[in-house]
């Protein structure tokens, strides 16, 4: 770990400021990532400004949907009552993940930062073009089980580790942040980015930006949803594959569908080309199976992750039989349903 | 009287959840300064230049060891040989330009403060120049050898029996197959710390994390050339260890180092990624044939193995020396060679060998069980042996029977269907398998004194370790039994080696001999303050003998009419005493053990359930049976076998430490990424001690239980994969990938 300075910001135009005039400055907020990092000598900060005095906690009513504060913590976004009733989809999601106790501390602007669990990306005695660009891939001819078979760059495989991002994708929700230029909406599918040429950029928020709320809109798919989440021990893992499906019903036939992997890429992932094969009709085990190919058409493995795409076939079908039937996935009772 | 066998809550448990219980790392002292390890990433080659002048700019920044500057130390290897070492010459940290595998301490940054350290040491240059290395068993086991020489403790593997080529050629029913574990690291929650006390006076305190404070004690002498006298090693608790602390490691190495150049106090603590450091549980590769006749009996049983070690040592552990014991068999061979890494030199974790051995004999005896169409529980009980054959001894008890019996009634094995994938609810298969597991129910000379004070406290002491197990809790039980006074009232001194003569804590020998010293010394004790009761002035036991007296409720009592007595502060009131103090100790028995084989026995059942779609498998059930001889604490007992089983489900389906061999690294250092079982993987573990008199194996009947829960708990999970699934994984952990399809 690397000495650095500390500020505190006292408002979110000077929290943009202090960042936009040091360019090495990192915000800090919950720093369960950021300190693991830090303490890994990946990330090493100047400076860090902590944002977590800013007026930013807060869930609020907005339009039919809910605005979450960046401050308001997983555990605070997990328990509202509001998300829990209209958003259980987003709920269940982030229970899904970590423990409780960095629950607690991690918020949820944090979360949309967080970085990639790629062993390379974090060991600084292996190259990693995410880490240090241009000084390689190890990860694509290495130990790569959790690495991702979808939208993956000959420079990187990693993935992103998020599972509340991946329910905030299917639900369409948007990032609010806020930048010397002032303040910008950015739909989520394209907050994050995929690796391409430079690995090194996780998402496509600015150097002087903060996240200052993420917007759910009012569309909130309470019945039928599923967070199904496959990792290597019941509890306490990244996913090697998850599934987010969000799902309205008319009658017999399928109104909405949404449906977001994660652990899969290096963005939580969509396609809505293989949603669209859902509209319109009516549930059926044919009807997932030919979503789930067509979802997967593209994926390719690097040997150690060849398994993801056979596992990610049939966690679509579940996670869509699951939420067509309306029942989730449980968080609690640790087991697959 | 009624402590030993009665359930105990642990004596040091208030301690510990309230945090007065100090640790390695949490010891102060005035002036302390911190140091912080460098480690080496690369796997192989020289360190050609090191540039420390922007570390020590660092303001704070007290010293930068590093080969270049280090102290003169012991030449000879067996100088830095410890009490367990495997044959070879140990590593020793900075030593000299070498690098012999990734993540070795290549310096160590001093500095007034932690953080400063920490940040020097990022700031360190080194050049170095890299060789070839190769960290692949599948590659080296072809040039795996026989160790040549043996390590001390580890019975080479049994001599063949019969003709065990011409044993599988006539059997009616065949197995040979390959079964491999990679490495695996003990990962205690403690990191590994030591703080070193310079006293000021050329002495020092060392509080280590270890499991043998003298082991390190004559370590620190013997490679720094300091006076034993000089030197205390304090190891009062320990915060789980599982073999990583038997050996003196270079946190110690480090810390001594700078104390006694720098002379002032210092502390060294790891990181978690450094964990992965300096010892591990080895890959092994195990090839294994078995044949049966029609009736079921076994014809032949050869059993291979072949394990990692390091270049510089032998480290050696016992993979096929179980087969042999367990089964009986007339027609076997065994065999056990090492390939060289370019690794640490791999250290016992948890039942060493045995965990891993009994993988591949209790997975191919479920294949050979389902080739013969025989019940698994019924082909291990036809093949049951009443004798250690290899030895041709006669076992001081083995209620593996019993154990069999038992376990299989409280699971429920009787109503299992033989047929794989036949047991099904909604959308998950079931799957129930079995296997057995043993261990050595080994004890060791060791030396113990009891006191008691005017007062009428008791204290027992001995430089043993209390790793987790419950040792103080146990010596406590037994002082309380032999001299009659209440839990309370007896204070238990262990983990220093100022104490008397104690090995290592490991191999489940713990409760035995220390066990066995602490009654030696009480019984001593007894015999004086009955001499010296019986001296007093009309004593009521004056015309009595030792025989006939009991120690009870804090009195000498005559047995025949315990309201004749006489307090035991009373005694050394009477004769003007502050205390009065025995010493004690126990080997264990020449003659017995050329008579006698000595195992702990266990019977593991299993219960998967496994997502028929998706694979994902979770085990619901696990009743394991343990015949272990007299359990001194049933609830210390429980917890050694439930821990050690939540370590087995690690062993079957999680724990795995996986290497890059092209950077010759572990790259899953860390516990986010090295998945030991959470607890929603533990759902339910029925813990049974199996009723085993044995007054043969150690004075107090003992045998141990530190390892037997771990053993044959894989196997027994796997079998039931293969029961739910019908698809036999080989190599372990069985995680997702293996079983999709």
């Amino acid at each position: 770990m690397n000495r650095f300075g500390y500020s505190r910001a006292g408002d979110v135009a000077g929290a943009v400021r202090e960042r936009a005039a040091n360019g090495a400055a990192a915000f800090i907020a919950g720093g369960t990532n950021l300190v693991d990092l830090m303490k890994e000598n990946v990330a090493r900060p100047e400076r860090l400004i902590d944002v977590t005095r800013l007026p930013l906690r807060g869930i609020e009513e907005r339009e039919g949907g809910l605005r979450l504060g960046a401050l308001a913590t997983n555990a605070e976004v997990a328990y509202d009552e509001r998300v829990r009733a209209r958003y259980p989809l987003l709920s269940s999601a982030i229970l899904a993940g970590a423990s409780p106790q960095l629950r607690n501390a991690a918020t949820t602007g944090g979360n949309l930062l967080q970085r990639t669990r790629c062993y390379y990306f974090y060991d600084t005695a292996t190259p990693c073009n995410k880490r240090e660009p241009g000084s390689g891939c190890p990860a694509r001819e290495g130990v790569n089980r959790i690495h991702a078979i979808l939208g993956t760059s000959e420079h990187c495989i990693a993935v992103h580790p998020s599972d509340m991002c991946v329910a905030m994708a299917a639900l369409d929700a948007t990032v609010r942040v806020t930048g010397e230029g002032g303040e910008r909406a950015i739909p989520f599918a394209e907050f994050h980015r995929l690796p391409g040429d430079t690995p090194e950029i996780d998402t496509n928020l600015g150097r002087d930006e903060l996240v200052t709320a993420v917007d759910l809109p009012a569309e909130s798919f309470p019945t039928h949803y599923t967070y199904l989440k496959l990792r290597d021990r019941l509890s306490y893992a990244f996913a090697l594959v998850s599934v987010a499906v969000a799902m309205e019903l008319d009658g017999g036939t399928i109104r909405e569908a949404r449906l977001a992997l994660g652990g899969v890429a290096h963005k939580p992932w969509r396609d809505r080309e293989a949603e669209a094969l859902l509209r319109g009709q009516a549930p059926s085990p044919e009807l997932f199976a030919r979503v789930s190919d067509a979802t997967l058409r593209d994926a390719r493995g690097f040997g150690g992750n060849d398994f993801k795409i056979g596992l990610a076939r049939q966690a679509i079908r579940r996670a869509l039989s699951q939420a067509a039937a309306g029942t989730p996935q449980s968080q609690t009772d640790k087991r697959v349903q | 009287m009624g402590h030993i066998g009665t359930p105990t809550s642990r004596v040091d448990g208030r301690a510990k959840v309230t945090g007065t219980a100090r640790y390695a790392a949490e010891y102060v002292a005035p002036d302390l300064a911190y140091g912080v390890v460098v480690s080496s990433p690369v796997a192989r080659g020289k360190i050609r230049a090191i540039d420390a002048s922007a570390a020590l700019a660092v303001p704070g920044v007290v010293q930068v060891f590093t080969h270049e500057n280090r102290p003169s130390l012991a030449w000879f290897s067996r100088s830095w040989q410890d009490e367990v070492a495997p044959p070879g010459s140990p590593f020793r940290p900075l030593y000299d330009k070498e690098i012999h595998y990734s993540g070795q301490p290549v310096a160590l940054v001093v500095a007034e403060e932690f953080e400063a350290a920490r940040h020097a040491a990022t700031l360190l240059r080194i050049e170095y120049e890299t060789l070839p290395h190769a960290t692949d068993l599948g590659a080296a086991r072809e040039e795996a050898y026989e160790p040549r020489k043996k390590r001390s403790g580890i019975p080479p593997p049994a001599k063949p029996r019969g003709d065990a080529q011409a044993g599988y050629e006539a059997g009616a029913v065949k197995l040979e197959a390959e079964y491999r574990h990679g490495f695996e690291h003990h990962n205690p929650m403690e990191m590994h710390a030591a703080t070193v006390v310079w006293e000021g006076d050329g002495r020092i305190t060392v509080y280590d994390k270890t499991q043998g404070s003298q082991n390190c004690q004559s370590y620190i002498h013997n490679v720094f050339g300091i006076p034993s006298d000089q030197v205390r090693v304090v190891n009062a608790y320990v915060g789980g260890a599982f073999g990583s602390g038997l050996r003196p490691h270079y946190q110690l190495f480090l810390a001594v180092m700078a104390a006694t150049q720098l002379e002032r106090s210092v502390r060294v603590v790891l990181t978690r990624q450094q964990m992965f450091t300096f010892t591990h549980r080895p890959d092994t590769i195990q090839k294994m044939a078995l044949a049966a006749d029609a009736d079921g009996k076994l014809t032949a049983f050869r059993h291979e193995a072949v394990q990692n070690t390091s270049r510089f040592e032998d480290y050696q552990e016992a993979v096929v020396n179980w087969a042999g014991l367990l089964y009986k068999c007339d027609n076997t061979l065994f065999d056990y060679r090492l390939a060289q890494l370019d690794l640490p030199t791999p250290g016992d974790m948890r039942a060493p060998g045995a965990a891993t051995g009994l993988i591949g004999i209790e997975c191919a005896m479920d294949e050979l069980a389902y080739a013969a169409k025989l019940d698994p529980l019924e082909f291990r009980l036809r093949n049951y042996s009443e004798i250690d054959q290899d030895n041709n001894r006669k076992y001081t008890s083995k209620a593996l029977r019993e154990a069999y019996h038992i376990g299989a009634e409280r699971f429920g094995w009787g109503r299992r269907s033989m047929a794989p994938g036949s047991m099904r609810e909604g959308g998950e298969l079931i799957g129930w398998g079995m296997a057995t597991g043993v261990w050595e129910a080994m004890m060791m000379k060791t030396a113990a004194n009891a006191v008691l004070h005017a007062d009428g406290r008791v204290e027992v002491a001995c430089a043993t370790s209390d790793i987790g197990t419950g040792t103080y809790t146990i010596l406590a039980q037994i002082a309380a039994e032999a001299l009659g006074v209440d839990l309370a009232r007896v204070t238990v001194r262990i983990g220093d080696s100022d104490l008397p003569k104690s090995p290592v804590s490991g191999g489940s020998w713990t409760a035995a001999s220390a066990g066995a010293a602490v009654d030696a010394a009480c019984q001593a004790l007894r015999k004086s303050l009955f001499k010296l009761a019986r001296g007093m002035d009309d004593s009521p036991l004056a015309n009595a003998s030792l025989d006939r007296v009991v120690f009870d409720g804090g009195a000498i009592r005559l047995a025949d009419d315990e309201a004749r007595a006489v307090a035991l502060t009373d005694v050394l009131t009477a004769h003007h005493l502050s205390l009065v103090e025995e010493e004690g100790a126990a080997s264990p028995s020449m003659i017995s053990s050329m008579r006698y084989s000595r195992y702990t026995h266990s019977a593991v059942f299993a219960e998967v359930r496994v997502d028929a779609q998706l694979k994902v498998v979770r085990v619901t059930r696990i009743v394991n049976a343990v015949a272990a001889g007299r359990i001194l604490n049933p609830k210390t007992a429980r917890s050694q076998i439930l821990g050690g089983v939540v370590m087995g489900m690690g062993m079957a389906l999680y724990e795995e430490t996986m290497p890059d061999h092209r950077f010759g690294r572990f790259m899953n250092h860390n516990l986010a990424e090295y998945h030991v079982a959470a607890h929603a993987d533990v759902q339910g573990i029925d813990v049974i001690f199996v009723d085993e008199p044995d007054e043969e194996v150690s004075p107090l009947g003992v045998k141990g239980l530190g390892e037997i829960g771990i053993v044959g708990t894989p196997a027994a999970i796997a079998n039931a994969i293969f029961h739910a699934t019908g698809k036999r994984v080989r190599e372990l952990p069985i995680t997702i990938d293996k079983l999709l399809d």
